[in-house]
């Protein structure tokens, strides 16, 4: 018997029974689209922690006011960081950038336009060190820095807000809690950030004038600083800590009064987790591929018994063992890979409408692909044996008694 | 009469179910030529069924030889056997045995799959097999399309597909009304006059014995009696005898 009249014949039985044959494909529909869906998450996960992390800039720690990292770090109370610390910071050698940090609800205004957003004081490097670009204009310079300016660089939302018309925000004019302050730059957009900010409703202006206009201290909330290389990562950490010590007069029987954190080790951190949140999610739907497998089993002991006459009768007119090992093996795999291919189409859509929902690039890994058809084949022939082995070893004369 | 094509010497079938041994044959001597059409009568439980088997290598005797052309069967395996099934002989079942999915030219083309005949062959082979049985026209049926006496003649035409030396038919009219019987049989006598068969008919009807032209008799697993029959009836002539249309096709 050939391949084709045996998948010929295979094809024929399932579309006899075309209900019994979709419900028992659907274990390895869902299975299968379960696998895919789920991998795909997992990357579509991975590859936004990816991003985040390259967005975030690489090669950054931040440094924060206040002992370790729990749920009152950095409070807002704890004023020991200063802008003379991130300049003291700046001149180590294996530094390369520093932008301090200090952040302010406020309600900007333009004309009869308001907009409640937060204003980041920051230095002329904060650009480069969070890979920021600007759309139209220009970022600060040090020397608005140095001489406290009232300029502003607004986050595309912010503009959008502020001027509704459409119109270009710079050179324009914008009131922060009733300061006015010059438009000079407006930021490409960035999309979501690190920690729920939203990079993109935020308005920049130095640091020097949020400290006088604003909080009237000269405390700063975060220091960003970004090492040379990625290798001298730990050895700035150790540095930083010595020399904010020695700033702070600690003793050796003191706490820190800061604590530094290495950003993309805790993104990579975030990575390492998500994959292996992925393989666990692929485990659970592989589980259900084999639930699918043992369907199919199911059913097709009962498909070979209820044609044990039809057996008997292919037997009398020369069917061998193999070709009646052959023909049902055949059927089971046709199921589960009919049912596989259904899985994978469900699956690629069900991965599309995740990335649409979650917001993150549909990652479609092929492996996952060639995977799931591959274990639901796999499946098939595992779980179609026995019935198949069954069917080959009956008996053709009891076969043909069989009512 | 030619060469035997069919020789049993000494045939036995005992059956070992639980303690107690059933001897379904005991001791079967039996030739049978080339182009002889046998009827083998038994009541039920003579054993009739159980030499139908062992002739038609679905079973294989206890002790004993059973030479199909000179060849020693008892000692092939079962591929071997299942090769010889699909080449040399073709079955006639009471109950038709036709595959219910499977339209009348597939079913009549079963034994070609496994001849590994081409598809398209395969189709011709099927429809020349159906004309011989009077059913053109009817290859697309599905058998429960057809009435009792077409299916038989699809299972008739299906045994008549691969070219084999000898059909054999167990009650093949058993399922049937007169009328339709004797239609039957007329094919078998038609068969076996225009092509040379061998035919076998295993039957516990006088009447449809009484067309064959030998006559073995078996009992309690033995032969009884062997007998040539002078005067067999012809069904051709019966049928030509009685009006068309009364019995059902």
């Amino acid at each position: 018997m050939n391949l084709r009249a045996a998948l010929a014949v295979a094809w024929r039985g399932l579309l006899a029974n075309k209900m019994r044959s979709l419900l028992t494909m659907l274990g390895i529909i869902i299975g299968v689209a379960a696998v895919i869906v789920m991998v795909s998450i997992g990357q579509g996960a991975t590859a936004q922690v990816t991003e985040r992390i390259a967005r975030m800039g690489s090669n950054i720690l931040m440094v924060r006011p206040g002992a370790g990292f729990g749920p009152v770090r950095g409070a807002a109370g704890i004023e020991s960081l200063t802008l003379d610390d991130a300049t003291a910071i700046a001149a180590l050698p294996l530094v390369r950038n520093v932008a301090p940090e200090l952040n302010q609800q406020v309600t900007a205004a333009a004309g009869s336009q308001t907009w409640s957003t937060t204003v980041k004081g920051t230095s002329a490097s904060y650009p480069e060190i969070r890979n920021l670009e600007t759309a139209v204009g220009s970022f600060f310079t040090p020397e608005d820095t140095e001489r406290a300016a009232l300029v502003a660089v607004l986050g595309p939302t912010v503009e959008a807000n502020l001027f509704p018309d459409g119109s270009s925000a710079v050179g324009r004019t914008i009131t922060l809690n009733n300061l006015r302050f010059t438009v000079i730059g407006v930021l490409a957009e960035q999309g979501g950030g690190m920690g729920g900010q939203d990079q993109d409703d935020m308005i920049y202006i130095p640091i020097t004038t949020a400290q006088q206009r604003f909080t009237g201290r000269q405390n700063v909330q975060v220091i960003n600083v970004q090492a040379r290389d990625a290798a001298s990562l730990n050895t700035v950490q150790e540095e930083i800590a010595a020399l904010l010590r020695q700033r702070h007069r600690l003793s050796s029987q003191q706490e820190d009064d800061f604590n530094i954190q290495n950003m993309t080790a805790i993104m990579e951190t975030v990575a390492d987790t998500t994959k292996t949140m992925t393989l666990l999610l692929a485990g659970v739907a592989a589980v259900s591929l084999l639930v699918g497998g043992i369907g199919i089993m199911n059913i097709m002991l009962v498909s070979v018994t209820e044609r044990t006459r039809e057996i008997g009768i292919r037997m009398a007119v020369g069917a061998t063992s193999g070709a009646i090992l052959t023909q049902f093996l055949i059927e089971a795999l046709v199921l589960s890979l009919a049912g596989g291919v259904i899985g994978m189409l469900a699956g690629l859509a069900g991965s599309r409408l995740v990335a649409v929902l979650a917001g993150w690039p549909a990652v479609i890994a092929p492996a996952s692909i060639l995977l799931a058809i591959g274990f639901s084949a796999l499946v098939g022939i595992f779980f179609g044996y026995y019935p198949a082995r069954k069917a080959a070893t009956s008996n053709p004369i009891e076969a043909l008694r069989y009512e | 009469m030619g060469a035997p094509v069919i020789q049993l010497q000494g045939v036995t079938r005992i059956y070992a179910s639980g303690e107690n041994r059933v001897h379904a044959l005991r001791g079967i001597d039996l030739e049978i030529a080339a182009g002889e059409m046998v009827a083998v009568m038994g009541a039920s439980g003579s054993g009739k069924s159980t030499l139908m088997h062992i002739l038609g290598c679905l079973d294989k005797p206890t002790s004993g030889r059973y030479l199909l052309h000179g060849q020693d069967v008892t000692r092939l395996a079962p591929d071997q056997l299942a090769y010889i099934r699909n080449r040399q002989i073709g079955f006639v079942f009471q109950s038709f045995n036709l595959i219910g999915n499977m339209t009348a030219w597939e079913n009549v083309a079963l034994p070609l799959i496994y001849a590994g005949v081409p598809r398209r062959e395969m189709q011709a082979r099927a429809l020349t097999a159906l004309r011989q049985v009077g059913l053109e026209g009817r290859e697309n049926h599905l058998p429960s399309q057809l009435s009792g006496g077409q299916q038989q003649r699809v299972a008739i035409a299906r045994a008549l597909v691969n070219d084999p030396a000898i059909i054999l038919a167990d009650e093949p009219t058993g399922a049937l009304d007169t009328r339709t019987s004797v239609e039957v049989m007329a094919i078998f006598q038609r068969l076996h006059r225009e092509r040379g068969l061998t035919v076998v008919i295993v039957t516990h009807e006088p009447d449809i014995a009484a067309y064959c032209r030998r006559l073995v008799r078996v009992r309690d697993g033995l032969i009884v009696a062997d007998e040539v029959i002078e005067q067999p009836r012809q069904a051709e002539k019966e049928l030509a005898a009685v009006p068309a249309g009364e019995g059902k096709g």
